[in-house]
């Protein structure tokens, strides 16, 4: 295998890297928010350009030997392509939203868009592991720049305390994974995952399996998946608003297609063994993520919920351990990458006289005689999020779900339905107070044209034109599940 | 004679009470960093013992790699408690509570 070859796969690895620090570079000279705001936009153009760079490897489902780069360390095959697109999507959403938020606060810095930048390459080195090393340094250098972002409103006091729980938290997450891999290491005798696939393809040892199992753990932690889960409504809520849009979504496509790799490949060969793991945490986390979110005032606290909820689901689709399953998972991942946007720019676009953000949920009541266009997208992904057909967010749920049954694990479906219905009881709850309660009237700022195209484009793909997409987002999702799982 | 077990078990004793330090501890946010530091050391002794055990070069370099990590982690940590300290005058952990719900 030649460097030019190795290096020429991790383009967008580079690209953003480079970019990220060229404009930390330029964001020591930047003065005012002009500066801030041509840094924000260089970066979105340079995730742009590093969607494009993905497109090719994901389109000719590339994998196996062709895409391996420096000796099996890094894969850019097509699933890891498919997660790219998604985390960067993901992240250019929050970065188009975040001057408005942070000049408002009088914070925003050139830093901000440096920091994501940083944050997305290290969430592409995550995807694109095929290697424990590969793994942790991608980890912690998407962690690192997570744990400031989340600390980024220094002078208030919610954001540094949600900046300190969620270091707290992460770093003991990041032990625990290390602790596993270290055991997995010891007891394989390699760290990479094909290489781990082989040693465990006999009986697991009590070592191995400790390994696994804190690694998993590790995983359960960095997806916020119960009982993991703890840390989610916390630093969700003290986080500044663009920033909590950015860890609701990039970083849980990241984890969770870190956490598919891991699973099916470095641990493919032991299924039996995580397998019921997957089903308690699954269960678990969409259970919590339901009662949770009953007893909350904040929306941000409700969205928390709502994305621990949305892990359960998605995991279900893990637990599965097939193709259709991975393949579920990712169109569900899509989805929910859409569905998560377009709920916090709606949520950034609730603002007071002032211009401040408005997030409890009482004072949002009676939202659809004031801003119609808002409560109608707000009350979509509310619906679509819950699952309820017509909408998009059905589609995600339904094929994971179709998986579940045809592997057998039809208990694991019924019981996620179950808990679904419960769910709904509080995205309903939301929609009843925008449309059937009294009218506020605390919600009457203006929003600028950006928040409006990327909700519009949101709503739009959950709405029933979706649908026109499950053809194509099906065919994506199966080329990139085909590359992890070729017989299955 | 000094074999793998010990090695194991002493990185495992470590880790507990690194994992322990971060739940039982109610006073300080940096006796929480030193737990942190506390867990990813046990990691590289059981890493370094693997590496010597199995005669594989691997466990060293991921070593390294951790050991490099920390650093950063643990200034970026302190950075984030600096900040913390500015607003709110106090860094006990008992104070930690303006989020919940």
């Amino acid at each position: 295998m030649d460097w030019s070859h190795s290096l020429r796969l991790v383009a967008p690895e580079e690209l953003l890297s480079v970019s990220g620090l060229v404009l930390l570079l330029g964001s020591a000279w930047a003065k005012g928010k002009r500066d801030a705001r041509a840094i924000t936009w260089l970066a979105v153009l340079t995730l742009a350009i590093a969607a494009a760079l993905v497109v090719k490897p994901l389109w000719s489902g590339l994998s196996g030997e062709a895409a391996n780069a420096f000796d099996g360390l890094y894969s850019g095959d097509a699933f890891a392509a498919f997660a790219k697109l998604l985390i960067y999507a993901a992240a250019g959403a929050s970065l188009l939203v975040a001057p408005v938020f942070f000049e408002k606060a009088r914070s925003m810095r050139p830093e901000y868009p440096v920091l994501v930048l940083f944050a997305v390459a290290g969430m592409g080195m995550m995807v694109s592991a095929t290697d424990m090393l590969t793994l942790y340094v991608g980890l912690e250098l998407n962690s690192l720049a997570a744990y400031v972002l989340a600390a980024f409103l220094r002078n208030d006091q919610c954001s540094a305390e949600a900046g300190l729980k969620y270091f707290v938290l992460g770093a003991l997450a990041s032990g625990i994974l290390l602790f596993g891999m270290s055991l997995t290491y010891g007891f394989t005798g390699t760290t990479s995952f094909t290489g781990i696939a082989a040693a465990l393809s006999g009986e697991i040892s009590t070592g191995a399996l400790f390994g696994l199992v804190f690694v998993l753990a590790g995983l359960a932690f960095k997806i916020s998946a119960a009982p993991f889960h703890m840390w989610t409504p916390d630093v969700y809520e003290g986080a500044p608003t663009p920033v909590t849009m950015f860890f609701a979504s990039a970083p849980k496509v990241a984890a969770l297609a870190l956490t598919i790799r891991v699973a099916l490949v470095a641990f493919g060969t032991q299924i039996a063994a995580w397998q019921q793991i997957v089903i308690v945490v699954s269960l678990m986390s969409i259970v919590i993520g339901a009662l949770g979110a009953i007893g909350q005032s904040n929306l941000k606290r409700l969205l928390a919920y709502s994305s621990i909820n949305n892990v359960g689901f998605l995991l279900i689709g893990l637990a599965a351990a097939t193709r259709a399953g991975v393949e579920g998972m990712l169109v569900y991942l899509a989805i929910y990458v859409a569905m998560t946007v377009g709920g916090f720019v709606a949520l950034l676009m609730l603002k007071d006289r002032d211009g401040n953000q408005v997030e409890q949920i009482d004072q949002i009541a009676g939202l659809s005689r004031e801003r119609k266009v808002l409560a109608l997208c707000f009350a979509m992904v509310m619906f679509s999020l819950a699952g309820i057909p017509p909408l998009f967010g059905f589609w995600g749920k339904f094929v994971v779900f179709q998986a579940a049954v045809a592997a057998g694990l039809l208990p694991l479906a019924v019981i996620g339905i179950a808990a679904s219905v419960i769910g709904a009881f509080y995205y309903l709850k939301v929609v009843k107070v925008m449309y059937f309660d009294e009218p506020a009237g605390v919600v009457v700022g203006k929003s600028d044209w950006i928040h409006h195209a990327l909700l519009l484009i949101a709503a739009l793909f959950i709405s029933p034109l979706g649908y026109l997409l499950t053809k194509c987002l099906g065919t994506l999702a199966a080329l990139a599940a085909g590359t992890l799982t070729p017989g299955a | 004679m000094i074999g793998i077990g010990h090695y194991v078990t002493v990185s495992t004793i470590l880790f507990v009470l690194g994992v322990l330090g971060i739940f039982l501890n109610r006073k300080n946010v940096i006796i929480i960093l030193m737990a942190i530091e506390l867990i990813l050391l046990a990691v590289n002794i059981n890493l370094v013992a693997f590496s010597s055990y199995l005669g594989d070069l691997t466990g060293q370099v991921f070593a390294m790699f951790v050991l490099t990590v920390a650093a950063g982690e643990a200034a970026v940590g302190l950075a984030i408690l600096v900040i913390y300290f500015r607003d709110r005058g106090t860094i006990a952990v008992d104070d930690v509570h303006n989020l919940k719900g």
